[in-house]
């Protein structure tokens, strides 16, 4: 058997029972080498349950720089009896399988092409630990001190590390080094150590940081300046309101009073939590919310209204497996349709696509400038796997210069120099129209904001020309949008091309990963990541360009694609699919595979969708 | 449509300290039916803000949909006016009034609007002592789609369409004792000189407020079949007691004998005087309220006026400690923690 053989460029999984601890020890793993200079991606694949369940942990190792999944499983460390069977399996030829040999491993399991290598991890707990709770926790952190040996890490990051970790819960740091020790001793006597596949510093980091998506949105809306935030509790979305909390507890009190400078509201429903969003931004406040699928779902009759009657408004989606319930606790980009076109009647709903912490940032507080200068939802599309996992980022930045845009607001001296004000009257011929705030002005102003058709000065009216008038501009303004969202990102390859791939968030590191990959089969394309819907210019300027486009998504429909035909009205011929909607992230070599499947001159046929047919024919 | 009132008015319509007359808090003339219960309460309402010398303008008014949430058309034109979703005005509020604690609330709903599309978005803003006006408009039917039952219908009650309701009747009133709002009041459109104090009490109280007012349907649910006609509610309301709403600014001039009186200061100085009270009711003990309430509905009569208040309430705001200032009126310099905050937490990314 020839055994893998790989230095700083891997992939470890861990199998784990959830609720028992292991996700932070694997991270503790992640962010050890994170700290040794190497990119890492840690993706948590867990159940919709608190404790028992398979749970998985799958740890990108690349020092080319590779974050995104790329398929396949070098090391499998496996803690987990329940999912064992499956878990072997998923092993590449040549790779390595650890697991607890405390008992003896099921003969059937045995392949003879994978390197099985056994850890007794519940005898020595047993040995060193009376408390059950302690033998479950330090389990994990022995298999993570015996990982540093059989990597042939630098054991002395794993120590300092836990004493990072737990500074002001000094007790817990030796009890931790401990246990990291009694896995690391054991492989050191027992065990020929390091296996093919090892570490070592690196300089590959740079100032890049650690985070989460939904950690990064929270701290955007803090320095986006939002004053109000109204949610009701959905997996994956979760953490960005727990974020904006934590630190607004410690960033937005006020220093002479100690009172509170925003609010946060949890409410009966998505419905309630959408409409009180609505009801801060109207009155001038900023203010968000954050929900998955099911609460967009809910949202959708308050985003028509905010649509309507042109109220600002922010929306953090992080999408999940739908439909329904679906696979809560998997990834998908599967609300963009009916986040596009979000409720009843004609209405277009303004997208933002980010694909990093930086970017979940920077949007997220962009989210609130757009909002109150193009007064309409912004509905910003992350996923669980960006949100939930901690991803390699940039630093975030904030310009100590920059202002926030709040949009076309009359004060009570606009307002004294105007004869008669309008709401929706289109002064600067861009679409947009002046606001004011309940309370302005004595007697100049006010007006009824409302879901029901009314002419420019917010007067009711049921007649089809003022309703349709109104409606026109509208699209104006969507026009007018179009200048104002984040435009797309564009690499070129080195060779001409008619080839292209089209990919938005978090396809987007599996994405240039198969580009490499594809280089190497010698299909040379170029690429674009979309960042915002409506889509601008550029994006059918690039479409048009060439031959053939994949559009790279992680949703069963191809919904990206289906938005980009009817915006553009191109057919299917020119742009294909490449789709994962397995819940888990879109990994490069399947990204690559569905290319060459449909590259003129393959001989593969590709996938089509049954056709259903009806009685009679 | 809606169409503006003319705006001649007689020269010597009487001001109040604002200045303004009465004629400064009206709307667009209605365009409910003739003789609609909801066109009194409206009546009612712009009596009571002039009374109180309201700035029109610090005033926001929110509905959500049916006959009774196109009212604030009808009444305080210089105010900002909000006509929602079906059911959800209660949300928009709690929004709106995190923004800016400083505007008064005037939530307008109907009994479809309240008590069933809306039931839990209502429950939840009394959970939450929101600091705001809830009038219903309670007709017992839903009017702009023409005369369907209601959840407040009582069961038996025929509206025009014929057939008595086989349902029970939601009591919004015993609904938000029970859910412990700090201010519940019942009253009947065609009784102004008992609501309009309703009113200005419900105004100067911090939190909650329900109003539940009857008002009849004259086009759909007026017939002697009915529990909502004008005729059936004179017959058969009940008042807890006599109400004088005493503004801060105004000296107390009535007096009353001692004994009969009760005499209440609000949170924002004005003061109550409730007089001749009925012996069965503690208008400031919850289950007092309670029981009275049942006790009149089991008799078939229909209890009208201060239910219960809770002198001591706490509103959202001070529950969520939130800053004096209106949220709405912070800037960069409050809201921004700058870029070397940010440099900092990167550091702790690493």
């Amino acid at each position: 058997m020839k055994s893998l053989e790989a230095v700083n460029e891997f992939v470890i999984k861990f199998a784990n029972v959830n609720g028992t601890g292991s996700a932070s020890a694997n991270n503790l793993f992640a962010k050890a080498l994170f700290r040794m200079g190497l990119p890492v991606s840690p993706k948590n694949i867990f159940p919709s349950n608190i404790q028992g369940l398979p749970t998985w942990y799958e740890v990108r190792v690349s020092e080319k720089g590779y974050l995104g999944r790329r398929g396949g499983v070098d090391i499998m460390v496996s803690v987990n009896p329940q999912s064992m069977p499956q878990d072997i399996k998923e092993v590449e030829p040549g790779g390595y399988f650890i697991y607890d040999d405390t008992k003896p491993l099921d003969l059937r399991l045995i392949r003879n092409d994978v390197n099985i290598i056994g850890l007794p991890l519940t005898r020595i707990c047993n040995e060193q630990y009376d408390d059950p709770r302690q033998r479950q926790l330090f389990k994990n952190v022995i298999y993570v001190g015996a990982l540093a040996a059989l990597l042939d890490m630098d054991f002395a990051v794993l120590t300092q590390l836990v004493g990072d970790q737990f500074k002001g819960k000094e007790k817990l740091v030796l009890p931790n080094i401990h246990a990291l020790e009694l896995g690391h001793q054991y492989v050191k006597s027992n065990l020929q150590c390091p296996i093919g596949i090892t570490v070592r510093a690196s300089d590959q980091v740079g100032d890049k940081i650690l985070l989460d998506g939904n950690t990064a949105l929270g701290l955007g809306a803090i320095y986006g300046g939002a004053t109000v935030a109204a949610w009701y509790p959905i997996t994956p979305s979760t953490s960005v309101v727990d974020a904006f909390e934590k630190y607004a507890k410690r960033l937005r009190i006020d220093p002479g009073t100690g009172a509170r400078n925003y609010a946060i509201v949890q409410a009966e429903d998505e419905l309630a939590a959408m409409g009180m969003v609505i009801g801060a931004s109207w009155n001038g406040a900023r203010a968000f919310t954050a929900t998955s699928g099911p609460g967009l779902s809910l949202m959708s009759e308050f985003l028509g209204l905010a649509y309507f009657a042109e109220i600002p408004t922010v929306l953090f989606d992080v999408q999940r497996a739908g439909p329904s319930t679906g696979m809560p606790t998997r990834t998908q980009q599967s609300d963009v349709l009916s986040a596009a076109y979000a409720s009843h009647g004609d209405t277009k709903q303004v997208l933002l696509f980010p694909a990093t912490p930086k970017e979940c940032f920077d949007m997220g507080a962009a989210s609130f400038d757009l909002a109150e200068r193009l007064q309409t939802p912004i509905i910003l599309m992350t996923d669980l796997d960006l949100g939930m996992n901690d991803n390699m980022s940039e630093p975030l930045h904030w310009d100590d210069e920059r202002r926030y845009d709040r949009g076309k607001v009359l004060s009570a001296e606009d307002l004294d120099k105007i004869e008669r004000y309008g709401r929706y009257l289109d002064v600067d011929g861009d679409a947009i129209c002046y606001r004011t705030y309940p309370g302005t002005h004595p007697e100049k102003g006010a007006f009824f904001t409302r879901g029901t058709s009314r002419d420019e000065y917010a007067v009711y009216t049921e007649r089809g020309e003022e309703y349709e008038k109104n409606m026109h501009r509208l699209m104006a303004k969507w026009e007018t949008i179009k200048e104002y969202v984040p435009k797309p990102e564009v690499v070129r390859s080195k060779q001409a091309t008619d080839t292209a791939l089209l990919y938005y968030g978090t396809s987007e590191e599996s994405s240039r990963e198969a580009m490499d990959y594809l280089a190497e089969d010698g299909i040379h394309v170029n690429a674009m990541r979309v960042r915002a819907f409506p889509f601008n210019d550029e994006v059918e300027a690039f479409l048009h360009e060439h031959e053939r486009v994949f559009v790279i998504e992680q949703n069963r429909d191809a919904q990206l694609r289906t938005l980009l035909m009817a915006e553009f009205e191109l057919g299917p011929d020119k742009l294909k699919s490449v789709l994962c909607f397995d819940g888990t992230p879109i990994s490069a070599r399947n990204i690559r595979k569905q290319i060459l499947m449909q590259m003129p001159g393959h001989n593969v046929t590709p996938l089509r969708r049954e056709r259903v047919v009806g009685n009679g024919e | 449509m809606s169409y503006q009132v003319p705006k001649f008015r007689h020269p010597e319509l009487p001001r109040n300290e604002l200045g303004y007359t009465r004629a400064d808090y009206e709307g667009s003339i209605s365009t409910l039916c003739a003789g609609c219960g909801h066109d009194s309460i409206s009546g009612s309402i712009v009596r009571a803000c002039h009374e109180l010398s309201l700035e029109p303008h610090k005033i926001a008014k929110l509905s959500g949909i049916g006959c009774s949430s196109k009212s604030p058309t009808y009444f305080l034109g210089k105010s900002h006016g909000f006509n929602s979703v079906h059911g959800r005005m209660p949300s928009v509020v709690t929004g709106a009034a995190m923004a800016n604690r400083d505007l008064l609330y005037l939530g307008v709903s109907g009994d479809g609007d309240t008590a069933s599309i809306g039931m839990g978005q209502f429950t939840h803003a009394i959970r939450r002592n929101l600091n705001m006006v809830y009038i219903v408009m309670n007709n017992g039917c839903y009017g702009l789609t023409k005369g369907q039952d209601s959840a407040t219908a009582d069961e038996g009650s025929a509206s025009k369409k014929g057939d008595p309701n086989p349902f029970g009747a939601i009591d919004l009133p015993g609904l938000a004792l029970q859910l412990g709002a700090t201010f519940v009041a019942r009253s009947f459109s065609g009784d102004k000189e008992q609501l309009v104090p309703l009113i200005k009490a419900a105004m100067s109280h911090r939190g909650f407020a329900l109003i539940d007012v009857v008002s009849p349907c004259v086009t759909f649910n007026n017939n002697t079949a009915s529990t909502k006609s004008y005729e059936f509610v004179r017959e058969h309301a009940a008042a807890t007691g006599t109400v004088d709403f005493v503004p801060m600014r105004e000296e107390i001039t009535t007096s009353y004998p001692p004994g009969q009186s009760q005499e209440v200061t609000m949170h924002d100085g004005s003061v109550l005087h409730l007089h001749k009270l009925s012996e069965e009711l503690d208008p400031f003990c919850r289950s007092s309220a309670m029981m009275a309430l049942e006790r009149y509905r089991s008799s078939g009569q229909i209890l009208t006026g201060l239910i219960y208040m809770d002198k001591d309430s706490r509103d959202l705001h001070e529950v969520l400690e939130t800053s004096r200032r209106p949220l709405n009126t912070l800037a960069e310099e409050d809201l921004c923690p700058g870029d070397k905050v940010l440099q900092n937490i990167n550091a702790s990314l690493r």
